[in-house]
């Protein structure tokens, strides 16, 4: 299936990596070009209403300003798919923070100072942001996001639950997360005559291209989009946002090149969040432990604008054996900022809540969490019915049990403290879905013997430059020296976003197929190669994207010990450790870093994260990364993650699982798992901030018996 | 931000003069804080007096065995400076606990004192707020408010004050030195901070035309027992939800013979806990003695809707503190009888 | 050299002339008042690898060094920097363009991967292990340990120093790592 096999699997260090430690990495707005200015977006300051008049004139008189865009005379555009792209084209104002004006000046601090002295007047209208589970306005949307049916039922989860003997019957709460990479959103558009260049951070660049050709009535050929280094997304770069979309629309009118790097401030309210999810979970189970009913049910909000329902309950059909199950989404349209994808959107939240529930089920039962969830192995998918391509979460548990030390484990709730502080460990198991698209690639043999591969992949962090050579080179046959890679610009043969832990799948298929192409294409020939070489085309289209008779899923399982401090409410992670079924690891280096990363962000998503929408007002109090705690240095412990060799041969050439997002999945509920452990007292509301634990801790302890 | 004008001040009375003169012009010490919230709109003075120059860069002992702090130096260097380790352990612990190592190698003594709420609500310029426009409207009361004040607020405002340094000057009885170019007066540090009242535009005691010119830390010849605590959301770099600031001295017998104790991020001020102090004072130094006092001078407290959390809070911190003070104290009396 | 000279002449307009020493070179500049040292090094001296991921002191990307010490270049505006050395992540690397020892380790480490708060945490580091050795203690510093004496630092100091420095991507144990192989 796969060439030499010698370069994948190995720790090649990142090709960019020295780029990167030296400073000379180029992100969106630090590609030098004369005369380049910068564009400064005007929040709308109410949370629902119109317009009524922007007054310019103060801004304009402001040294260094040159435009002031609003939806009177900002260049018109196609009407997009996406409705949070067509900004400033009506004065209607769907949330606080929703883009009223532009304006562009010689330098950001003139931009900045122009911006602050635009005076907008609107007819304000009553907003309702607050989401409730029993909101009058829920509704059962047809489709959850990323177009899983939003209710799927088998066997009678009502009746079964109901007759049960060992019921678990409880309800969690996710607030608000913002993805919050590192490099704000930004983009930087170029007029170079009727060509349109635009650098910008984006985890798709195909895709910037394909909307802006659509939005701007533009030829493919005169659009070109590069995005070279891309500094996190998370999610929230996957599809283009507002901030290209304004850059173009600046460069555009003032004829020069424009950056918008959007304030950190307005990200919250401009480039989408994880929606908040209020979760029902009812488990039902025999005596024995085996489960017979579950239901896991939903209420999300989404914006007046756009429909996106966080698929929070999709893991549950895909998690444990049960004869009866009803998994639904139900959706509230509010007032608020269009929520949007952050890492494993759906699996994320909602593995939360399930493997919370399934920790409160081995309580219930008296049964060791581990070998609740091997007991509730399935054989097959449970919703569709197809076999796994391959299947260790049991394999997973039981190894990082193992490594954990989790024999040790003394299962009673409150039994281990250190003077004022308690202990407690906790384990959550992990999944997420096999995607994989179709991607065109190039690759090419030089005379003097090395070869490129060329792929308009995006480097977001997890090392595609030198992944995708090393797939080059094992196909190829050649030491990975030998290969080089070419990614992050829209001349390149088009490929889809680095996003759903596709990326390196989509890519590398189409890398691995032209190489094997070129391979054959040298095999058959002598003599010398051209001056400019010989190359290979390769397109998975219908290959990558067939339907397969498979369930294909990554597993894993997370293990975290905690400590509470019953003096504070404050929870810190003393360790965390992860295994992972990911199909063939592909870069044990580059693997590492990603698996880390996941797990840090559910650590923030247990403790640190958590953002509030504020009723009177409609924004997002934790506004900066002074109130919205990404996890610093100190909240991060020693993380251990390891794999297991999975080998898998219905997935790709590579045999490669995505492992992005899976690090992330179940990791928070480990968190809050270890939390009941060392205190006895169940949480359901993230994040476990001292506010929420101290009041806990007053409370009477819980035997861990649910139902 | 506005365009401003820039003074590089050679002198206090050069810096005073230029306050004097202008009355939108603000004093520059590390900017931490201060360009932080002219880049927001915030803050939009038209002249920047740059005091960080001025020759107060010293943290020097006095012949009455008080030290002084000049208002310059910068708090990575006061929490570092052995004196201050040697002998106010809770100012060096505070120092530490706040804000992050960059952000205290540019912040200055006196810009921390001066250093404004951390309100969401001041910070945005599309929300009412009586601080930053009085007479709008207090955008907390209604809307968001969970890190805000349980003790002391008033209607117009219910911000607190998120230094840390200023809870351990509190409860050390320091003074804040001020001049304003011809005459010095100082105030003690807890008298220094104002609450909000109908005046929550003003933090401080400060005059037009005054700045701070250093802290006077009172005379201590060995290590005072005192300690700082703060819980936060995350470990580091974050503000306190509640922090509290100790000094205590007791007898050979466990009575109390000073206390200083006081509360941040519970009012517009740092809290000075001076009924809890007075109901300790000359009595035992116990875990239930503490747990009394410091619950009576909770009783003052009305959290907001979404804050009572930091009652309960603020009295384990402060309990914790005294209670291991007083046990420290204990533990260092046995060592020196055994030896 | 313009309007602010350390005898305290009064500025007249809004701008001022700044030299600064970048990375060895020094640079007579005319500068909006409003101009901090972040956009200095990027917008007027080309110098990219300071980061603006916040533009308010709470990321800590744009980590220099001025005068030996680690700040957040984003908050210091630059007309009060006159006269002073500023080293950032592109002064890092020696003479013949070889990484730092603590740039080299990053990458031993697989320390990073998105790379926008990279430079800022290599330069954090640069003075976190100058700070130690200067005897400045951290939160986490046994109090009991001597004033002026090096503080050792272990995996508990090097993460509270640091926590001035966020990374999204999680990289923070292997900077840990990477950290610790330099000292």
């Amino acid at each position: 299936m796969t060439g030499t096999g010698s370069a994948l699997g190995v720790p090649a260090e990142r090709r960019e990596g020295r780029q990167k430690v030296t400073g000379g990495a180029r992100y969106a707005a630090e590609h030098p070009l004369p005369g380049r200015v910068h564009a400064w977006p005007v929040p709308a300051g109410v949370a629902r209403g119109r317009v009524t008049a922007v007054h310019t004139e103060a801004a304009l008189d402001l040294p260094g300003a040159l435009a002031v865009l609003t939806h009177d005379n900002a260049p018109r555009i196609t009407e997009p798919d996406d409705p949070t792209l067509a900004v400033l084209q009506t004065p209607g104002v769907p949330h606080r923070g929703w883009p009223v004006a532009l304006v562009v000046a010689r330098t950001p601090e003139e931009a900045r100072a122009a911006a602050e002295a635009v005076r907008v007047e609107y007819a304000v209208e009553e907003h309702d942001v607050r989401l409730t589970a029993d909101h009058p306005e829920a509704y059962e949307p047809e489709k959850a996001n990323a177009g899983f049916p939003a209710r799927r039922e088998w066997g009678d989860p009502d009746g079964a639950f109901a007759s049960a003997p060992v019921r678990v019957d409880v309800s969690y709460h996710v607030p608000p997360l913002h993805n919050h990479p590192m490099e704000p959103h930004t983009s930087t558009a170029h007029w170079d005559g009727d060509r349109l260049v635009v650098y910008t951070s984006s985890q798709g660049g195909t895709a910037v291209r394909a909307v802006l050709t659509a939005l701007f009535e533009l030829p493919e050929d005169r659009v070109t989009v590069v995005a070279d280094h891309v500094g996190g997304g998370f999610g929230s770069k996957g599809t283009p946002r507002p901030d290209v979309v304004l850059a173009v629309m600046a460069a555009r009118e003032t004829g020069r090149p424009v950056t918008v790097a959007l304030p950190r401030r307005h990200l919250p309210s401009v480039v989408g969040h994880r929606a908040p999810t209020l979760h029902r979970l009812r488990l039902a189970a025999d005596t024995g432990g085996r489960l017979t009913a579950l239901t896991h049910e939903v209420v999300t909000h989404t914006s007046r604008i756009k429909e996106f329902v966080e698929q929070a309950a999709v893991p549950a059909r895909v998690m444990y054996a049960t004869p009866a199950s009803r998994t639904l989404h139900r959706a509230v349209r509010l007032d608020v900022p269009s929520p949007s994808w952050m890492r494993a959107p759906g699996e994320s939240p909602g593995m939360y809540a399930l493997e919370s529930a399934m920790d409160e089920l081995a309580g219930a039962l008296g049964m060791d969490p581990v070998d609740l969830r091997v007991l509730n192995e399935p054989e097959r998918e449970p919703d569709s019915g197809k076999p796994f391509s391959s299947r260790h979460l049991t394999e997973c548990l039981r190894e990082g049990a193992r490594r954990f030390g989790w024999d040790r484990r003394d299962p009673r709730p409150r039994a281990r403290g250190e003077g004022p502080l308690l202990l407690g460990t906790g384990v959550a198991a992990a999944t997420y879905p096999v995607l994989v698209g179709p991607s065109r690639a190039e690759a090419r043999a030089l005379p003097d013997g090395s070869f490129v591969v060329r792929v308009n992949a995006t480097d977001i962090g997890t090392g595609a430059r030198t992944v995708l050579a090393q797939v080059a080179a094992d196909a190829l046959g050649v030491p990975l020296e030998r290969v080089r890679s070419e990614i992050g610009d829209s001349d390149l043969p088009s490929a889809p976003l680095a996003g759903g832990s596709s990326g390196t799948a989509s890519w590398g298929w189409s890398v691995h197929r032209a190489c094997t192409e070129l391979a054959d294409q040298l095999g058959s020939r002598t003599g010398p190669l051209p001056d400019e070489g010989i190359t290979a085309h390769a397109d998975t289209a219908g290959l990558a994207d067939a339907d397969s008779p498979y369930a294909r899923h990554a597993f894993g399982a997370h293990f975290a010990e905690v400590a509470v401090d019953t003096v504070t409410g404050e929870v810190r992670v003393r360790r965390m450790l992860g295994v992972f079924a990911a199909g063939r690891i592909l870069n044990a280096r580059t693997a590492r870093s990603q698996f880390i990363g996941g797990m840090t962000m559910g650590l923030g998503m247990a403790l640190t994260e958590g953002s509030t929408m504020d009723a009177a007002f409609g924004d997002f109090t934790e506004a900066d990364l002074a109130s919205y705690h990404v996890p610093a240095h100190a909240d991060v412990p020693a993380i251990e993650a390891h794999w297991i060799d999975e080998e898998d041969a219905h997935l790709n050439p590579m045999g490669s699982k995505g492992i992005g997002e899976i690090g992330n999945v179940g990791s928070a509920a480990a968190i809050g798992n270890a939390v009941h452990h060392a205190t006895g007292v169940r949480f359901r509301e993230l994040p476990l901030t001292p506010d929420k634990v101290l009041a806990g801790l007053a409370r009477p302890v819980t035997s861990g018996r649910g139902g | 931000m506005k365009p401003f004008g820039y003074l590089r001040a050679g002198t206090v009375r050069e810096a005073a003069e230029a306050l004097a003169e202008h009355p939108g012009a603000r004093c520059l010490g590390g900017g931490t804080n201060l360009v932080d919230l002219m880049k927001l709109g915030v803050e939009r003075p038209g002249l920047l007096v740059d005091v960080s120059r001025l020759p107060l860069d010293t943290v020097e002992e006095l012949p009455d065995g008080s030290v002084r702090v000049g208002a310059t130096v910068r708090n990575s260097d006061l929490a570092a400076h052995p004196l201050v380790r040697d002998r106010y352990p809770v100012l060096s612990q505070a120092l530490l606990a706040g804000a992050s190592g960059q952000l205290r190698n540019a912040a200055t003594t006196g810009g921390n004192l001066l250093q404004r709420t951390r309100c969401p609500h001041f910070q945005d310029l599309s929300k009412p707020c009586n601080k930053r426009t009085p007479g709008t409207g207090c955008a907390a009361r209604e809307g968001t408010h969970r890190d805000h004040a349980v003790l002391g607020h008033s209607e117009q405002c219910v911000a607190t004050h998120p230094s840390d340094m200023a809870v351990a000057l509190a409860a050390l009885d320091a003074r804040v030195e001020l001049d304003d170019g011809r005459t010095t007066r100082d105030l003690p540090a807890d008298r220094f901070h104002r609450l909000p009242g109908d005046h929550p535009e003003r933090d401080t005691e400060i005059r037009p035309g005054e700045l701070v010119t250093g802290v006077v830390l009172p005379a201590a010849t060995a290590s005072l027992p005192s300690a700082y605590r703060k819980a936060r959301d995350r470990a580091s770099y974050a503000f306190a939800l509640a922090s509290v600031a100790a000094v205590l001295r007791t007898s050979e017998d466990g009575t109390v013979v000073h206390v200083g104790l006081a509360f941040g991020a519970l009012a517009h001020k740092p809290w000075r806990a001076e009924r809890a102090e007075a109901a300790l004072r000359g009595g035992p130094a116990t875990e239930d003695a503490f747990a009394r006092a410091v619950e009576r001078e909770l009783e003052a407290a009305r959290p907001l809707r979404d804050n009572g959390y930091k009652v309960p809070l603020a009295r384990n911190l402060a309990v914790d503190v005294l209670t291991r003070l007083a046990t420290a104290r204990n533990r260092t009396g046995t060592t020196e009888e055994d030896s | 050299m313009g309007a602010a000279h350390d005898d305290g002449t009064r500025a007249t307009g809004h701008h001022s002339e700044v030299t600064l020493t970048v990375n060895g070179t020094p640079h007579t500049l005319h500068l909006d008042h409003r101009r901090v040292l972040l956009d200095v090094l990027r917008e007027d001296l080309g110098l990219t690898g300071s980061k603006k991921g916040c533009d308010h002191g709470q990321c800590g990307a744009c980590t220099a060094l001025v005068d030996g010490r680690r700040v957040n270049s984003c908050l210091l505006l630059a007309v009060t920097l006159d006269g002073c050395e500023v080293i950032t992540v592109e002064g890092l690397t020696d003479g013949a363009g070889e990484p730092h020892p603590l740039q080299r380790a990053f990458l031993d480490r697989d320390a990073f991967q998105c790379g926008y708060c990279t430079p800022g945490q290599i330069c954090s580091a640069v003075g976190v292990l100058a700070e130690a050795e200067a005897g400045h203690p951290s939160h986490v510093t046994d109090p009991a340990t001597a004033p002026g004496r090096p503080v050792a630092l272990d995996a508990a100091e090097i993460r509270e120093r640091l926590s001035g420095n966020l990374c999204r991507c999680g990289a923070y144990p292997r900077i840990v790592e990477a950290v610790e192989d330099v000292i």
